[in-house]
């Protein structure tokens, strides 16, 4: 059926920082929404719209915003009541309080508990919480998990080798509008000695979307 | 009544295993999400407008084209409607990118 | 900004299928549903995507449903939901 990814060229992408006006990979082809995007930022940078350096530092920008950043949010929440009651109200607000930019799109964070499993996903798009955790992975884009994490998320949550018992509810969010969502996960147990930046470390991106849960500490 | 499932719309619908490969964006990609943040900043784009331009690609070209074509597709067309950007200046463009890019790969 | 739905109420999604933009997903229209909670008001995306910069404030619902009542052969846990956000125009009383 489809294929929902992007171009893939079998190699690994360096930083090309200088290169802004020739095509990403001088040997393969280029396509023709390549030529158009190039197009579009070199006609608006033409008009005025904005500069060559702001597109480069929006790039940038863009660039730091990393799953990490949710992984320290939510090592932060586990070791800090007060931090954690603030991002339980306002994402965006909470990690203001810290530094951390999040963007102007509201990103609310829904906790999990023993009775409680949440999974995010955007059925009609692809809305993501990218002001904080960057862009989303293929997969959540793809067809197969748009149509199906509402309908089936267990089997969803099975092919990321997450199994929860009947006796949990599992809650799937639907990010039809404004808000966008971020996962609270539980922190893992045998974790009491650790400090956040070692907390950190369990938080991966497929549990801050709630396909997955933490790491365990001292795993793998 | 009920009505017809539009082709973005597709919560619910069955579809195959989750390919959980999947690749870091390239840097026209990210030039596309940089494109939209700064139009968006300069009012020039919403997101809202941005998401009913790539519902109305419609059947066939949603499914055939990739996220950031649909994006740059999207964008192109808002940017146009508002009189940004005209056919015209954006063909031209497209054609002289097409060539500088042609000329490259031969040298 | 008067909300015409409280925290608990029962809902249903309207059953209209205009062409155009829309944020209410094909899966729950005409399905019922509980308000879990107000998040607050947002300008009408349907006016905004059509360029309409004035749009009206809508009070935004986010209503969970039981997954048995979207789903008449739901395999999953008994307890299982989804929650969805609406604008207020997309709801009607239950």
């Amino acid at each position: 059926m489809t294929n929902e990814h992007e171009h893939t060229h079998g190699h690994d992408h360096d930083h090309d920082h200088d290169r802004t006006f020739q095509p990403d990979i001088e040997d393969s082809p280029f396509t023709h929404y390549q030529v158009m995007a190039e197009a579009l930022g070199e006609l608006l940078i033409d008009k005025g719209i904005f500069s060559a350096d702001d597109l480069r530092r929006q790039i940038e920008h863009l660039d730091t915003r990393t799953p990490a950043l949710g992984a320290d949010v939510i090592a932060r929440a586990w070791t800090d009541p007060d931090f954690k009651a603030k991002l339980m109200e306002n994402v965006n607000e909470a990690t203001e309080s810290i530094g951390v930019d999040a963007g102007d799109i509201p990103i609310r964070a829904v906790e999990n508990t023993p009775e409680t499993h949440n999974v995010i996903v955007c059925t009609l798009c692809s809305c993501y919480p990218r002001g904080l955790l960057g862009p989303p992975p293929d997969w959540y884009k793809s067809r197969a998990y748009r149509s199906r994490t509402v309908r089936e998320p267990r089997a969803i949550l099975a092919e990321f080798g997450t199994n929860l018992s009947d006796d949990v509810e599992v809650r799937v969010h639907d990010s039809t509008a404004d808000l966008r969502y971020i996962v609270l996960p539980m922190r893992p147990d045998g974790t009491d000695g650790m400090d956040a930046a070692e907390l950190a470390k369990l938080v991966t991106r497929d549990c801050l979307i709630g396909v997955s849960l933490p790491d365990d500490p001292g795993g793998a | 009544m009920t009505g017809p499932r539009r082709v973005h719309d597709m919560g619910g619908q069955d579809a195959g295993p989750i390919e959980t490969e999947g690749h870091v964006n390239e840097p026209w990609e990210k030039r596309m999400d940089a494109i939209r943040m700064l139009c968006g900043q300069r009012e020039l784009l919403r997101t809202d407008e941005m998401r009913r331009n790539i519902e109305d690609l419609g059947p066939g070209v949603y499914t055939e084209l990739g996220y950031y074509e649909r994006w740059c597709a999207a964008i192109s067309n808002v940017l146009l409607q508002k009189k940004v950007i005209s056919v015209d200046e954006l063909g031209r463009k497209m054609a002289e990118v097409e060539e500088r890019w042609t000329k490259a790969r031969k040298s | 900004m008067s909300e015409r739905f409280s925290v608990g109420d029962r809902v249903r999604v309207r059953r209209a299928y205009p062409p155009g933009h829309v944020r209410a997903p094909y899966f729950t229209r005409g399905k019922v549903g509980e308000v879990q909670a107000i998040a607050g008001s947002y300008r009408n995306p349907e006016q905004l995507a059509y360029g309409i910069t004035d749009a009206e404030r809508l009070p935004l619902y986010r209503v969970i449903f039981r997954q048995s009542d979207l789903w008449s052969d739901y395999e999953g846990g008994p307890k299982d939901t989804t929650v969805v956000d609406f604008y207020e125009n997309w709801l009607d009383p239950a």
